[in-house]
């Protein structure tokens, strides 16, 4: 029950938004906070009463939605889905907390926000291939309003490019759910049954296609480079929180993606080809970190991080994958390293991006020729900006280092030759964002910056809590890892 | 004469009947009580079509009229799409001196469209064809005074009157080969037959499928539908995006299943398919009319529907699958122009800008029945996708399903402007609202589309009893 609710609450919680016609905007902004930190909280209990011991999957509910062709409502999660599913719960509370232009429609803003955390944290908990599909599309719908109502610049041709950009990859992904579907007897769509019959195993040229369609379809959403052009422009025009929400959630469903369908249901057919996978993610890795390094605009150089960022994830996974070699321990590490990766970059990356919306409220402007000397007028934005900063640049003691060092371990162990050539990732990163904060908080004022005033409470209260987040993760990893561990041990068959 | 197969029939024709008779003595003012007669026949022969339901398929009237499970769900898709229709019409034609013999007209269509679902005979389909375009010209151009509907009723005319001698042609050579019009009959003959006289079955064969793409709205016989359905009475334009594609589908499932293999008809209608939705789509991208929209909507739509009768001999649930999608496609649709009826047959897209604020409502609607045709789940519209796609991987055929994803991506396009346009674009101008009826109308359009969307198992269970006669 407690993971119905869980999503459910802000569903229910949008809808009474969308009821209330006369709600102020503070109290439209508090009750949305309520519902949102409700659901939080319901994922905090399901991972305090998570049993690293147990099954690979708990917390099951399962209804009958559609029996006729195999579908039924199913939730349940593994560590691996709890872990992200809970930072994305957490992130959500954050983006609503944000303070924001609501552009004189709060209550729409407010519930299109708990719309897209229900069908977020839906994606996450979903146990059935068509209801994951269904949150998966959802979300589109409510990122496409968000980004088109409340963005800026031209935000109607971003969020129209987004939603037929990631709209593709997700119908790409409908047929392959299809194909998996009828490889099975008989029909389900039941996730557990998939991943304990591996249905398509040696099944040669079908098994590729799909497994084709299923990566095509994650590698858009992720993004990894070639296919992900879409994201830099809906980031840019879309207000700060809006931003967190779409790169610390949105993106991980394209990883999770992976994890939850080719890697544990099509194992051989994800062995055969992930050095190919590998090779794709050393791309989005260099790639990203190089063209963010020619970014002249604040946003458009996180967003591009970010690009890098996933590859790192991806890579994790594709060396997790590497069935053939006997060495499930670097596997293991290198798929928690990868969801970890997930959670560090959810959380770091979505404190970057709400203060651009900080910068933005303030200035309307993301140049960051147009910035300087911030550093004695605002220090408190700027010591969360260097830790968040640091923190993505891979620092040890911070959450990034954490997950990249898992990472890397691994792929040396199995792939030595893309490990050496990911880390030249972290040297780029390490120069772009130093050179961020140069620009940014460094040398000298410009004069019509004078104005520029310090982070509000709501500001560096959520700013402080994201960076605890970071800061924990980075110091005490063992809470997170028990969780991630106990699945990932199952999934790469350590277990 | 078993005529209590024909009840439903029966009723459409006296009711219409009925209609004419009363339109010609009633005063102005109480012409509007035709569109109640046709509501109430309607009702009762929707009830009539319940009863057969439970029967087991069977021919009757010497096996030249289907009374199986997909017959008679077609007839309820039809007669509800036709209920709708006239439920959107009595605002919109109040002005009208010819008010009452409007809805006649409408049950002499609908009575055409519900023949050629059931037909198991070719003249039986040449009469069913021949009914529901000779009664749906009129209704086009019902606004005589007004130009476009007046262009658009003498194109539908003219491509209906080419494509239906086509028809005619067609039937009379299959007659040739096979001695006999009904199709029990003719299946035997073509499955007898070892050498099956290939070229003149194909020209006859080429010709009904030609035939029958008019109705459908298919590709070659498309051309009529985006003219309709920004010319035509908007009621009218809601009732033939709709009505005529259903009956024509199943008569085509019907008539390529007894078709033997050496005409390879599945890659033929695959082909037809693959056309129709993507000229469907890539001529909607470019419009700026919302009306001109949806009608090539609904003809990329039929693209979609074809891919079920192609599979129609391979996969067992492919006759479910394709109602359901019609189903779906029927009730998005009406939502549709139920909108736009509502908001008095306002057209251009620039009419359409801020529509969200002032008509939240409308604008819910419209916004509802837009995804539901794209297949954005948990919409009703993307379980009758999903059936499609699955039944035509399964039938072998997964290159097709592919191209029609990447026809979802590009339909995508052109419905989510119409969206942005309402929800993020600043007011223009004054908002009128036609009245009550319509109002009613798409109310209740909307509240079937969502009760079919979360009653989808329902739904699904029943297709699963779809079966041909025969």
């Amino acid at each position: 029950m407690i993971l119905t609710v869980a999503w459910v609450a802000p569903l229910l919680g949008a809808i009474a938004l969308a009821a209330f016609p006369r709600w102020s905007e503070t109290r439209a902004r508090q009750w949305a906070t309520a519902v949102a930190a409700l659901s939080l909280l319901m994922l905090v209990i399901a991972w305090v009463g998570f049993d690293a011991a147990g099954p690979l999957f708990q917390h099951v509910d399962e209804l009958r939605w559609v029996p006729s062709i195999g579908v039924a409502y199913r939730v349940g999660v593994d560590g691996i889905a709890l872990a992200v599913a809970t930072m994305s719960a957490l992130l959500f509370v954050a983006a609503i907390i944000y303070p924001v232009n609501t552009l004189g429609q709060p209550r729409q803003y407010y519930a299109w926000m708990l719309f897209l955390q229900a069908m977020s944290l839906g994606v996450f908990l979903a146990l059935d291939m068509l209801l994951f599909y269904v949150f998966f599309d959802l979300t589109l719908v409510g990122m496409f309003f968000l980004i088109g109502r409340w963005g800026h610049g031209t935000p109607d041709v971003s969020a129209l490019k987004f939603f037929l950009y990631t709209f593709a990859g997700s119908l790409l992904l409908l047929l392959a759910i299809i194909g998996l579907y009828l490889s099975l007897d008989p029909y389900t769509f039941d996730m557990r049954v998939l991943i304990q019959q591996q249905p398509l195993a040696g099944s040669g040229l079908y098994a590729g296609l799909v497994f084709l369609a299923l990566m095509l379809g994650f590698a858009i959403k992720t993004p990894l480079v070639p296919l992900h052009t879409w994201l830099p422009q809906a980031h840019v025009d879309a207000p700060g929180p809006v931003s967190a929400i779409l790169a610390g959630v949105l993106l991980k469903m394209g990883t999770y993606g992976m994890i939850r369908l080719p890697f544990a249901m099509m194992q051989a057919t994800f062995a055969k080809y992930s050095l190919i996978v590998g090779i794709v993610a050393l791309v989005a890795i260099l790639y990203g970190a190089l063209v963010a390094l020619g970014q002249s605009n604040l946003k458009r150089r996180i967003a591009y991080t970010s690009i890098n960022h996933m590859g790192y994830t991806v890579l994790g996974i594709a060396v997790a994958a590497a069935l053939f070699v006997d060495n499930p321990a670097a596997r293991q590490l290198a798929l928690t390293g990868a969801t970890v990766e997930m959670i560090a970059h959810g959380l770091i990356t979505g404190a970057l991006f709400l203060i651009c919306g900080s910068f933005w409220q303030r200035t309307g402007d993301y140049e960051l020729d147009h910035y300087g000397g911030l550093a004695h007028q605002v220090p408190l934005l700027t010591g969360f900006t260097v830790l968040a900063a640091f923190a993505s640049l891979g620092m040890p003691g911070l959450a990034g280092f954490v997950a990249e060092f898992q990472i890397f371990a691994g792929t040396f162990a199995i792939y030595p030759w893309l490990a050496v050539l990911a880390v030249l990732g972290i040297l780029l990163t390490a120069a772009l964002f130093l050179d961020m904060l140069r620009r940014l908080f460094f040398g000298e004022l410009p004069s019509h910056l004078g104005q520029f005033s310090e982070l509000k409470r709501a500001e560096w209260g959520v700013l402080g809590v994201l960076s605890l987040g970071i800061l924990v993760i980075g110091i005490y990893p063992r809470f997170l890892l028990t969780l991630i561990e106990a699945s990932s041990a199952i999934l790469v068959g350590g277990r | 004469m078993p005529l209590g197969d024909l009840l439903p029939e029966i009723t459409l024709l006296v009711g219409a009947v009925i209609i004419v008779l009363f339109a010609s003595f009633a005063s102005h003012e109480r012409q509007i009580w035709a569109a109640g007669l046709a509501l109430a026949a309607l009702a009762l022969a929707a009830v009539f079509s319940l009863m057969q339901w439970q029967q087991p398929p069977a021919l009757t009237f010497s096996g030249v009229w289907a009374l199986d499970t997909a017959a008679v769900a077609a007839k309820l898709l039809i007669l509800l799409t036709g209920a709708i229709a006239v439920a959107l019409s009595p605002d919109w034609m109040r002005s009208d001196r010819r008010h009452g013999e409007y809805y006649a007209l409408c049950l002499f269509t609908l009575l055409g469209v519900i023949m050629m679902a059931s037909a198991h005979d070719s003249m039986e389909l040449v009469v069913g064809i021949l009914l529901s375009s000779t009664a749906s010209y009129p209704l086009v151009a019902y606004h005589r005074g007004f130009k476009p509907a007046l262009e658009a009723g003498m194109k539908y005319f003219l491509i209906g009157a080419l494509t239906n001698s086509l028809l005619v042609i067609g039937v009379v050579l299959l007659f040739g080969l096979v001695g006999d019009t009904d199709y029990a009959r003719t299946m035997e003959v073509l499955a007898a037959s070892s050498d099956g006289a290939p070229l003149a079955l194909s020209v006859a064969v080429a010709c009904i499928v030609l035939g029958l793409t008019f109705k459908l709205a298919a590709f070659p016989g498309h051309a009529w539908m985006p003219d309709v359905a920004q010319g035509a009475p908007a009621p009218v334009a809601a009732l033939l995006t709709v009505a005529p594609k259903i009956g024509a589908a199943v008569a085509l499932a019907r008539f390529v299943s007894l078709l033997p293999e050496s005409q390879s008809w599945p890659l033929i209608v695959a082909l037809i398919a693959v056309i129709t939705m993507t000229l469907g789509n890539l001529a909607a991208l470019k419009q700026t009319d919302v009306r001109r929209l949806l009608g090539w909507s609904s003809v990329s739509q039929s693209g979609y529907a074809l891919m079920a009768v192609v599979v129609i001999g391979a996969e067992p649930q492919a006759l479910g699958a394709l109602l359901a999608f019609l189903a779906a496609y029927a009730l998005a649709n009406l939502a549709a122009f139920a909108v736009v009826t509502h908001l008095r047959g306002r057209t251009a897209l620039p009419d359409y800008h801020g529509l969200g604020r002032t008509q939240p409502i409308a604008t819910a609607v419209l916004i509802l029945a837009l995804l539901s045709l794209t297949g954005i789940p948990p919409l009703v519209g993307f379980f009758g996708k999903f059936l499609l796609f699955k039944v035509t991987i399964a039938g072998g055929y997964g290159w097709l399903a592919v191209i029609a994803a990447i026809n979802t991506v590009l339909s995508l396009f052109y419905y989510l402007r119409v969206i942005a346009v309402m929800m993020f674009k600043p007011l223009e101008g004054e908002v009128h609202v036609l009245g009550r009826w319509s109002w009613l109308a798409m109310l209740v359009s909307v509240i079937l589309l969502l009760v079919a969307s979360l009653g989808a198992e329902g739904g699904l269970a029943l297709m699963d009893a779809m079966r041909l006669a025969g």
